[in-house]
This record gives structure tokens, C-alpha cells and sequence, in this order.
């Protein structure tokens, strides 16, 4: 407020009440406030009243205010042992592990193929490949449900033409994770292809120039120019994917039902929280569950930091 | 029609200037019984016109969601709730209904006018009355005389043990190729819900004490038989509402089906018409008898016309016409006694050959026995499950399978 270049003393007090004034003083806050008050309301107060829930045993039947303090039980309860917390867990990075990681290692060359050598067909190419990520998770699933589809599905018709099958996609406990993490591969590769052209859209030509002119081949300018310089849009794609795949709700829950499928088998941390909280109604183990997740979700971010922080001080 | 009028005189009684004033009644529900509703309607407002129903409806899960919210926070209830039977017993534990034993419902009088075991249902553990039954599934056993037929079984030999299933759905598979039953796990479902000791639920006492483990007779034999069926080749393994289980309907891949008396009217409608005449049912093996499906409705402590909702409850559930026009809209099968006996029930069902086959389903039902409800029957069914897929894929041993269900469950019942 009080600006040393300002030479006048008067105090705002003294001023009488204008229009202008208060405009100028408030108009921000007031332009600002939709944000603050929608952020306080659905993302604050959500946040907030889930850590009160995590300590507490409520069933929301019982109404507001009808819940009982139980410390660290909830915590105790999806930490031990044989809980489906960890079973749950485990699909969710066993799928997400499936999923993302072909992801980078197709959406990476794939982007650079397309940076060098499609530059023309670039947008449009572009456009279908990002087209499954605008496109409705639930449309999405229903049409690869009708894929898997054991005795009527495209997969297994294509099978059968060869004499092989019927594969139950969706129904071995086993199959069923590689089936709902093709699924969210096809969804997110687009993405991720657009992700790495703007970041090598950003790489500048001369590199490649002065590259080319000492001789570089395309392999070599791959592996010593472009994922070095990649480094930073990386961190941020990989970040996304582990945010996302450990957050994996939709894909599996429409494909497989609530409970998972066969043997739970898809049954990810996600789904199991909601089925904790809206199926059973124990809102307390499925708060204390979600920040499990959150701290789950953190330290993996933790961790890509890391690697990619290692030894990563040369450039920028 | 009289009853019709004489129920109308005495609400109109009972209520005296009440029914002067215009009111707005909102009653939330889910398909199919918001047709039903609706069906009914006309009936409602010749005697009623003052009071206007407001219908909610959602889909099933959605409004069960809603409900929950609503529940939870006071806020956006409805007058009248409707509830299916698979969150009845979850909502009765809670503490936002009205306990309609209490005046001035005093609905203790109307209960032996109901399906017997529909009243345990609607009953909390701690003896609050909280929903007034409306429809209910009874279970049944459908089969595809056709296949039967053609294999040469006789369908009452499937009816005396489960063993005898077994063996004639060997022989089906021999002769006709067809799968004796969609899966495996169907075969549990029953196994687990019938022939239940007096002061057991399906997973526990009425003491709250834990059924399910190894040294449960019951659970053994359920997986035993669902694993003996997996391993012979003779179920299909098609999961229920899949684009599969309505194929091998239509084409009589699957011979058998359990499943509540609404599944004819499924079949008929849209799931395969054109195996009319084909169908036939009869008893659950094994003389079980279960329930399979229901609705029921509730007045949340939070409404505000309470006593319209309760007038309205009344004319739902009590009265024959209204019972019997939801029947006739969608199969509705109704809870109220007095409505089984209309002339309805005694018709032949052209969908099934011709079979009396509602006398049959009336029977059933008078012979289903109240089954204690638990709060934790969900998180047990889900955990049940899966260990049952990890026994029928996975070659898990049936006791550690039962052991582990056992233990996982009594952690989460607290």
C-alpha cells in the first residue's frame, strides 16, 4: 500500500467515499472472487471435510453431524494386511503400468516421426490422433466392450477366422488388466503424441542444422538432441499419466462393473473407494483411503521428479 | 373400485380441513415402478384433486445415489422415497426414515396384510418398521423345455437336488451342446440364500455374528457345486445384463435360469421375444425358496407433508386396485395378499406354454422365509465373489478361498 514514490500523505480515511475509488480497490477481488468462491466450495471444502471424515465412522444415512471419532482406525483398516486397499492398489499400477508405459514409448517416436517427415499432414493427423481423448469415456468403453465381446465380439470373430479362440478378453482374471489398459492406451497415446510435437515444435531448427552438419544421423539427433531437449515436456507427460492412471476410474468401472469383473481383477483404488463410500457407505475408510491414494500419488510424483532432476542440472 | 371409495372416505376423515389446501406431493422413484406410479396416478387425483404428485424419477443407481446424498445431508428429500430391495436394509440401519410403527403411522396393523418376509426386510436391527412393501421377486427357475425335451430331462429331477441338476445338465451338454446355466456362480447365489436356519441372514446371524468360513456347511457346499459345474464344462460363463446372456436367450445356448418371477416379463418385452411358448418355470431346487428383488417406499423424517406421503404410501401399497394396476402395467409382482388373489393370477401365461405360472410364484413366496438382514451384507457379497472367481479361474483351494472371505469380512463389519 504504502508507495515510497507516492509523494501525497493523505490517508485514505479522510477521502470521501467515491465510486471510483472503491472500484478500483475492489473490482479485482470482486472479478477474482467467482474463482475463490467455486475453489472454496467444491475443491477446499471437499478436501477439507474428507481429512475430518478419514478420522471418523459415519454412515451417511445417519445424517450430518452423526459421526463417531475413531483416531487412526480407518488408517489402521486399509493399511493391514490382507486389506483390498492394497489389492486394489496393485491393479491400479499394474494397469497403469500397462498402460503407460507403451504410451511414451509410442507417443515419443511417433511424435518425432511426425515432426520430421509428415510436417504436412501434421494437423491433421494430429486432429485423429487426438480425437479419442475428446471423445466420451463412456461411449469409448461400451464400443470396446462390444470388441471384447466373447461369443459376438470383432476380436474374437477375427480370431476365429484364423482358428484360434474364443478368448474371454474381460472375463480371465488374468486377461483382464491388459484389456481395460489397451483401452486407456488407444484414449491417452493422442495426447501424449501432441504433448511431445509442441515440445519438439519448441526444439529450435539450428540444433538440428548444426547437427546435420557435423554429420548426425536421424538416430543420433533422436537420442542426443531431441530427448534431451524433450527432458522438461517428459517430466510433465509422465506426470500427467501417473496422476491419471492412479486416479483410472472410468475405463475399467463401465467395462467390468462395479465390483471389478472376474475375481475383481480391475477393481482399482479408485472404484474401490467409491464403492467403499457410496456402495457400503463407510465415508470414513473411503476418505482415509483417498488421501492414502493422494500420498500414494505424491510420493510416485516424488519419484519421477527425482529421476528427472538426477544429473538434469547441465542443460536449462 | 368400493375399496377404492371407502378408502377415500375415511382418509377423508382422518383428515378433515387437510384436504382443503392445495398441496404438492413429490414422490421419487425408478424404473419400473415410476410407470407404475404413473398408472396409478389417474386413480390418485380422482380422489385427491387437491393433492398433486410431483414424480422424481432417475435411474436405478442414480436415484439410490441421490437418496443417499439427500440422506446424508437433510437436504433435497423427497415426501415419499421409493427403495429397492438391494438398499433397504442399508437405508433401514440408518436413521433418516420415519419408523412407521410409531403414531401416527402405527402401520403395525397392516402388516400381516403383506408377502410375510417383506416385513424383515423393511425392518431395522433395532426393530424400526421404515418401509411399506410394494412389489416383490419372488425367485423361480427357468428352463428352456425345448432343450429339456430334446435331452430327454425330465425338469422335476433337476428340481430334487442339486446333485440331480448336475447330472441331467450332463447330459443336456451331451445331447443338445447347450450350457446347463449362464455361470457357475449362479449356482452359489441360490445355494447361499436358501434353506437358511432360523436367525440367519446369508452372511449373519441375527447376532451379528459372521456365517461365512470353511467350517460353514452351507458356503462349502455353494462353492463345491459352483466349482464341480465350472470344471464339467456346463456353464457358459456369461455374466448377467450382458449382450451375451440376452443372446444365448434368444437362442437357447443356456437351458436354465434363476432368477425373480420379473424375469418373464423381461424375456417377453425385449430380451427375446420370440422364445415365446418355449419357457417354462418351477421351483428352486432343492425346495429353496428366495427373494429376488422387491420395492418398497419410505417417508424420510425431513419431508414436509408427511402426512400426505403417508396417504399416498397407503394408496400404493394398500389398496388391491392400485396393486393390481401395477401389475398389469409392468409385472409388478404384488406384496399386498389380497391383490395375489385377483383373478389375474389364476390366467395362463402364454410367454410360458400356458403354465398358471403366478400360482406357482404366490406359493413360492408364502413359503419364503424372512431372511436377517445385516448392514454388511454388501461388503461380504463383494468379497465373497471374488474369492468364488478366484476358486472358479484361478483353482484356488475352496477352503483357504472361504477362510480368506472370512477374514476379510470381519475386518470390514465393525
Amino acid at each position: 500500500m504504502s508507495d515510497r514514490a507516492t509523494p501525497s500523505p493523505a490517508l485514505p480515511r479522510r477521502v470521501p467515499w467515491s465510486y471510483d475509488r472503491f472500484q478500483q480497490r475492489f473490482a479485482p477481488y470482486i472479478f477474482t472472487s467467482p474463482f475463490f468462491i467455486l475453489f472454496a466450495i467444491f475443491a477446499l471444502f471437499p478436501l477439507i471435510f474428507s481429512l475430518y471424515l478419514a478420522f471418523h465412522l459415519w454412515n451417511p444415512l445417519d445424517g450430518l453431524g452423526n459421526w463417531k471419532f475413531v483416531g487412526w482406525e480407518n488408517f489402521q483398516l486399509a493399511l493391514g494386511a490382507p486389506d483390498l486397499f492394497w489389492v486394489a492398489l496393485k491393479h491400479t499400477v499394474w494397469i497403469g503400468l500397462l498402460s503407460g508405459v507403451p504410451q511414451h514409448l509410442v507417443a515419443l517416436p511417433l511424435a518425432f516421426v511426425i515432426n520430421q517427415a509428415l510436417r504436412r499432414w501434421q494437423s491433421s493427423i494430429s486432429t485423429v490422433l487426438f480425437l479419442p481423448y475428446i471423445t466420451n469415456a463412456v461411449a469409448i468403453t461400451i464400443v470396446f466392450g462390444m470388441l471384447y465381446s466373447e461369443h459376438l465380439g470383432l476380436l474374437n470373430y477375427l480370431l476365429h477366422q484364423i482358428g484360434l479362440g474364443p478368448v474371454r478378453w474381460l472375463a480371465v482374471p488374468q486377461l483382464v488388466p491388459y484389456s481395460v489398459a489397451a483401452v486407456v492406451f488407444w484414449r491417452y497415446v493422442g495426447w501424449n503424441v501432441i504433448l511431445y510435437l509442441s515440445g519438439l515444435q519448441a526444439i529450435s531448427e539450428d540444433v538440428y542444422e548444426a547437427a546435420t552438419v557435423d554429420g548426425a544421423n536421424n538416430w543420433q539427433k533422436f537420442w542426443y538432441i531431441t530427448l534431451p531437449l524433450l527432458r522438461p515436456m517428459m517430466f510433465y507427460a509422465f506426470t500427467l499419466t501417473i496422476v491419471g492412471n492412479m486416479q483410472l476410474f472410468e475405463e475399467p468401472f463401465i467395462m467390468t462393473g462395479q465390483g471389478g469383473g472376474s475375481g475383481g481383477a480391475a477393481l482399482t483404488s479408485a472404484m474401490h473407494i467409491y464403492n467403499t463410500a457410496f456402495r457400503d457407505l463407510d465415508m470414513g475408510y473411503a476418505s482415509a483411503m483417498s488421501w492414502l491414494l493422494f500420498l500414494a500419488i505424491f510420493v510416485l510424483s516424488m519419484v519421477n521428479n527425482y529421476v528427472f532432476n538426477r544429473g538434469g542440472g547441465s542443460e536449462s | 373400485m368400493k375399496k377404492s371409495l371407502a378408502f377415500a372416505l375415511v382418509s377423508a376423515l382422518l383428515l378433515g380441513s387437510a384436504s382443503a389446501q392445495n398441496v404438492t406431493l413429490t414422490v421419487a422413484a425408478f424404473p419400473s415402478l415410476d410407470s407404475a406410479i404413473k398408472a396409478i396416478l389417474p386413480a390418485w387425483n380422482k380422489l385427491h384433486p387437491n393433492i398433486t404428485i410431483k414424480l422424481q424419477a432417475q435411474e436405478y443407481a442414480d436415484h439410490h445415489n441421490a437418496m443417499t446424498t439427500a440422506l446424508a445431508t437433510g437436504q433435497g428429500l423427497p415426501d415419499v422415497m421409493a427403495i429397492e430391495i438391494g438398499f433397504v436394509s442399508k437405508f433401514a440401519e440408518g436413521q433418516g426414515l420415519e419408523d412407521l410403527n410409531k403414531a401416527p403411522y402405527n402401520a403395525t396393523q397392516y402388516k400381516k396384510l403383506f408377502t410375510p418376509f417383506t416385513i424383515g426386510q423393511a425392518t431395522s436391527a433395532d426393530k424400526r418398521f421404515i418401509a411399506m412393501p410394494t412389489d416383490i421377486g419372488p425367485g423361480t427357475f427357468f428352463y428352456r423345455k425345448d432343450v429339456l425335451d430334446k435331452a430327454g430331462v425330465n425338469p422335476l429331477t433337476m428340481q430334487t437336488s442339486w446333485e440331480s441338476f448336475i447330472a441331467a445338465g450332463k447330459k443336456i451338454k451331451a445331447k443338445t451342446g447347450a450350457s446347463l446355466i449362464n455361470t457357475a456362480a449362479s449356482i452359489n447365489n441360490v445355494i447361499i440364500r436358501t434353506n437358511l436356519k432360523a436367525g440367519e441372514g446369508i452372511y449373519f446371524d441375527d447376532k451379528n455374528n459372521l456365517l461365512v468360513g470353511p467350517d460353514n456347511a452351507r458356503f462349502v457346499r455353494a462353492f463345491t457345486l459352483s466349482k464341480e459345474v465350472r470344471d464339467a464344462g456346463l456353464d457358459a460363463k456369461i455374466g448377467e445384463w450382458s449382450n451375451e446372456w440376452y443372446d444365448a436367450f434368444k437362442k437357447g445356448t443356456v437351458a436354465t435360469q434363476f432368477s425373480g418371477a420379473w424375469l418373464q416379463g423381461a424375456l417377453q418385452n425385449w430380451m427375446a421375444p420370440d422364445t415365446k411358448g418355449l419357457w417354462r418355470v418351477q421351483n428352486l431346487p432343492e425346495k429353496g425358496f428366495a427373494s429376488w428383488g422387491g420395492s418398497f417406499y419410505a417417508i424420510p423424517s425431513k419431508a414436509v407433508n408427511k402426512q400426505w406421503a403417508w396417504e399416498f404410501i397407503k394408496f400404493m401399497t394398500l389398496d388391491q386396485g392400485s396393486q393390481i394396476t401395477a401389475f398389469k402395467d409392468n409385472g409388478a409382482f404384488p406384496a399386498l395378499l389380497a391383490a395375489q388373489k385377483d383373478k389375474a393370477f389364476s390366467e395362463a401365461v402364454p410367454f410360458l406354454g400356458g403354465q398358471q405360472a403366478r400360482i406357482l410364484w404366490r406359493d413360492a413366496a408364502s413359503k419364503t422365509q424372512p431372511i436377517d438382514v445385516n448392514k454388511y451384507d454388501s461388503v461380504a457379497e463383494q468379497i465373497l465373489q471374488t474369492e468364488l472367481t478366484n476358486v472358479l479361474e484361478q483353482g484356488k483351494d475352496i477352503k483357504a478361498a472361504l477362510t480368506d472371505a472370512r477374514a476379510q469380512i470381519a475386518r470390514r463389519a465393525r
